[in-house]
């Protein structure tokens, strides 16, 4: 820019005439005052918005690494440390984190006291996960530099995953096989693991699956019983009541047969049990069955920890939650999460489109129109809990109140609709995020060419043909930017949701095998409420607080992957209209 | 009321040799409180070329689209006076406009195919209309193309994109987009005025051969193309018709002054 503003005087000097000096002097003074003047020249504003467009990319560069970091280290298996206090006593726990603090100086002894406060009162501690709450009623410990005497990784140390109580820290005293004491010995101990899990596995089965299903059959005769007692009297219903009764004794001795098959598994499972001793000596003896995964975590390989690694990752999104959502897997929530979007998606996209469509192609423009456009465009401002209270009040207690009234009244006093669940929540995030929607379709269809919808109406196509034909192809890739941006809205968002039907855990999903097999009036689990319930709301916070960032590291990939699918398919249909067809 | 009947667009074909097919009586326009056309007076004769001539914002482009009605999309717009298609009153009561569009093709400034293949940019028109028979659609794709000169170049990728062709062949798609639904009037705004020289010839050429079988009326800037392509022209100036008479007598002998101005160059 300078260079170019000194070049110039030389080349007006030649274009003028040679004989007016005095007037050449004048141009020449006013260019150069021109260069040298830098806030006309714009450049400290560059370097602000610059700075500024840095600094944005930088905090969300290093938010995305940090949940990143975190999510992808936590299912890494860590070495688990034994620590010998200087009052004596011995504790084993894998280090979490560490960090400085300033002790309680009267209490300490004169020579580590001397120590600290040459260090301006500060000291350094470190957290471990002891583990074992059942024996010790904490998780944690913190244990200062100054209290440490020796660290040590002893090899006989394992770290135990168990199915109630949490991680246990410790070694293997001994097992016992089929009723029978014996040593420990790796091979037997891992296969009998395999078998009793996979006991474990078949009683969750037939308790889930089949008594599952005769409960639900015994609820519904029930249910069928007070309808016909509701519909028809009770002298009426009398013979349909005896027959559904029969059908109930039925069930119940089905419902029998498999009880006991469930404690004969159970039994068994009582003789196959493990012996495991924490550090300081004390011991414990659960069944192998209890045991979800273990491993000798400071002597094995690298191999192996990747086998673990990637096994905790595949749990977690697979199996169901369990201590309180702080171990086992998130998949109700992924579950629930994607369910409620699509669902979000499949009311607000007609919705919203046609909206739009008679905003901006058939209403008369003018002052009603605007008015009614600036209320859309201030809907997208308002707080998301004032669509969850909305939410709560018409939708599920005076719509879902409705419903039930009309068509659920053998259940009643337990509402169906008329609570929290699925629908609702969708509606009412549809209704968050469909201003979103109207904006950008209102856009699309604005940036299509007059002369399209000329050339259309001139060929002696109707004003609805010319829409429907020629306008929303051309204006597709455009609504469909704006039902992803929707959809990134709606998948984020946690605060309506926790009025209208998000819960901590569900007890089944939105969707099963059982008529009609989409249950809309269900409540869900969502990863947005499952980090803020896991990493505060649970009773052991730090036990929560990894599960924090992988859940966020899930959260964002799934949204990520919902709007790129999103965009490959309007990239599709971008390609499918421009060659097109009716 | 009075419903004009149109025949179906597809069969009708008697076009008798001369006379006026479309006449224009005493018409005005304003556009909410500024009148743009003023008294226009007008007979296009069948099978032959009209051109519009005049400088910019003179109305000529107005007064085409009142011609098919196009103009009802602009708010605020108002009329007064007669245009009539074989004595039915256009803008009378009760008038399909529909099927009033139908009958006149039009072929706008700048090319404007939709993005669709170039058969459907084609079969469009009768698409819209309700015909699905393979067999029509395959044939009238055929004869618009050949009608608008277009064939042999893109028969073999009937099936790909219309926006894939160049500027010349997309204005002569819209002409074969035009005369697909067999028009009795061909309306052309300004229809070179987006192209190079050599396409502005081909379409010229066409305009030569389409004559006879449609009436074309046209709007032009360039008063070259006027005298080289018309049979009759008109010369409008600020909203108001000042002279129509067969190109020849406008161009070479006008009886206003003001059309010798324009046609000599001394003004717009």
């Amino acid at each position: 820019m300078t260079s170019l503003n000194e070049q110039m005087p030389p080349a007006s000097g030649a274009a003028g005439a040679a004989g007016v000096a005095a007037k050449d002097a004048v141009k020449r003074r006013r260019v150069r005052r021109f260069s040298a003047d830098l806030s006309a020249a714009g450049e400290p504003a560059l370097w602000g918005f610059g700075g500024a467009l840095a600094l944005g990319i930088i905090l969300i560069a290093g938010f995305l690494m940090m949940v990143l970091y975190n999510g992808a280290t936590t299912f890494w298996p860590k070495p688990i440390d034994r620590i010998e206090l200087s009052d004596g006593s011995v504790i084993a726990g894998v280090e979490r984190r560490g960090t400085i603090f300033r002790p309680d100086l009267p209490r300490l002894d004169p020579e580590i006291r001397a120590e600290v406060e040459a260090n301006d009162g500060f000291a350094y501690r470190t957290l471990y996960q002891t583990a074992n709450f059942d024996l010790y009623g904490d998780d944690f410990q913190w244990v200062a530099d100054f209290e440490t005497e020796s660290v040590s990784q002893p090899d006989d140390f394992y770290y135990f995953e168990r199915q109630t109580w949490g991680v246990f820290v410790g070694r293997i005293a001994g097992m016992q096989i089929a009723g029978q004491s014996m040593d420990y010995d790796p091979t037997v101990f891992a296969r009998e693991q395999r078998a009793a899990r996979a006991r474990f596995n078949e009683i969750r089965q037939i308790e889930r699956n089949e008594i599952g299903r005769l409960n639900h059959l015994i609820e519904r005769e029930r249910l069928n019983q007070r309808r016909a007692l509701l519909r028809q009297g009770e002298e009426a219903a009398a013979p349909e009541i005896a027959a559904s009764q029969e059908r109930i004794a039925e069930l119940q001795a089905e419902f029998q047969v498999l009880q006991a098959r469930v404690n004969e598994i159970r039994a068994l499972d009582q003789s196959y049990r493990v012996t495991l001793e924490e550090v300081g000596g004390r011991s414990i003896e659960p069944e192998i069955s209890q045991i979800v995964r273990f491993f000798p975590a400071n002597t094995i390989g690298f191999t192996d920890k990747l086998g673990i690694y990637f096994s905790r990752w595949w749990e977690f999104v697979s199996t169901e939650p369990r201590e309180a959502n702080t171990q086992g897997g998130v998949l109700p929530a992924i579950f629930g999460t994607v369910a409620m979007t699509l669902l979000m998606v499949v009311f607000v996209a007609p919705f919203g489109v046609i909206t739009a469509l008679y905003l901006r192609e058939y209403a008369k423009q003018g002052r009603i129109t605007s008015i009614v456009r600036i209320s859309v465009n201030n809907l997208a401002g308002v707080p998301s809990i004032v669509y969850g209270v909305f939410g709560l009040g018409f939708f599920a207690y005076t719509m879902g109140g409705t419903i039930d009234q009309l068509f659920y009244p053998e259940s009643l006093p337990n509402p169906t609709f008329g609570k929290g669940g699925i629908l609702w929540a969708s509606l009412t995030l549809a209704l968050l995020t469909v201003p979103v929607v109207i904006v950008a379709t209102e856009e699309a269809l604005a940036a299509v060419p007059r002369s399209m919808r000329e050339g259309s109406l001139a060929c002696g196509a109707s004003k609805w043909q010319t829409i429907r034909y020629v306008v929303l192809p051309k204006a597709l890739p455009g609504i469909m930017t704006g039902m992803i941006l929707a959809m990134a809205r709606g998948a984020g968002e946690v605060a309506p949701l926790m009025l209208v039907g998000v819960v901590k855990l569900a007890p089944a999903l939105p969707i099963d095998g059982f008529y009609p097999f989409i249950h809309l009036d269900r409540s869900f689990m969502h990863l947005g409420f499952h980090i803020f319930d896991v990493g505060f709301q649970s009773r052991n916070s730090e036990a929560g607080k990894p599960m924090v960032f992988v859940t966020t590291l899930l959260l964002l990939s799934l949204i990520v992957a919902m709007n790129a699918t999103a965009i490959i398919v309007r990239n599709r249909l971008k390609r499918k209209y421009a060659t097109g067809q009716f | 009321m009075d419903t004009i009947e149109f025949e179906p667009t597809s069969y009708h074909v008697k076009k008798s040799a001369d006379g006026p097919c479309l006449s224009i009586e005493n018409f005005n326009l304003w556009y909410g409180e500024s009148q743009a056309l003023y008294d226009c007076n007008m007979e296009i004769q069948k099978g032959q070329v009209t051109a519009l001539i005049g400088p910019s914002g003179c109305g000529k482009s107005t007064l085409l689209r009142c011609l098919n009605r196009m103009n009802d999309l602009v708010d605020g717009l108002r009329i007064d006076g007669r245009i009539t298609v074989d004595g039915f009153d256009i803008y009378g009561k009760g008038v399909d406009v529909i099927a009033l569009r139908k009958r006149m093709g039009m072929v706008f400034q700048k090319p404007n195919p939709f993005a669709m293949s170039i058969y459907d940019n084609i079969t469009y028109p009768l698409r819209v209309d309700g015909v699905t028979k393979k067999s029509i659609l395959d044939e009238t794709v055929e004869r618009a193309l050949q009608q608008a000169a277009l064939w042999k170049e893109v028969k073999d990728r009937l099936q790909e994109s219309a926006l894939g062709l160049s500027g010349g062949q997309q204005q002569r798609l819209c002409i074969a987009r035009a005369v697909a639904s067999d028009p009795e009037v061909l309306l052309m705004d300004e229809p070179c005025s987006a192209l190079d020289p050599i396409a502005t010839a081909r379409i010229e050429e066409l305009i030569e051969e389409l004559k006879g079988t449609y009436s074309i009326v046209m709007v032009t800037h360039s008063m070259a193309q006027a005298a080289r392509v018309s049979d009759n022209t008109a010369f409008m100036y600020l909203g108001r018709l000042i002279e129509f008479g067969d190109t020849e007598t406008i161009f070479t002998n006008p009886k206003k002054s003001r059309t010798n101005d324009y046609v000599t160059g001394r003004f717009g």
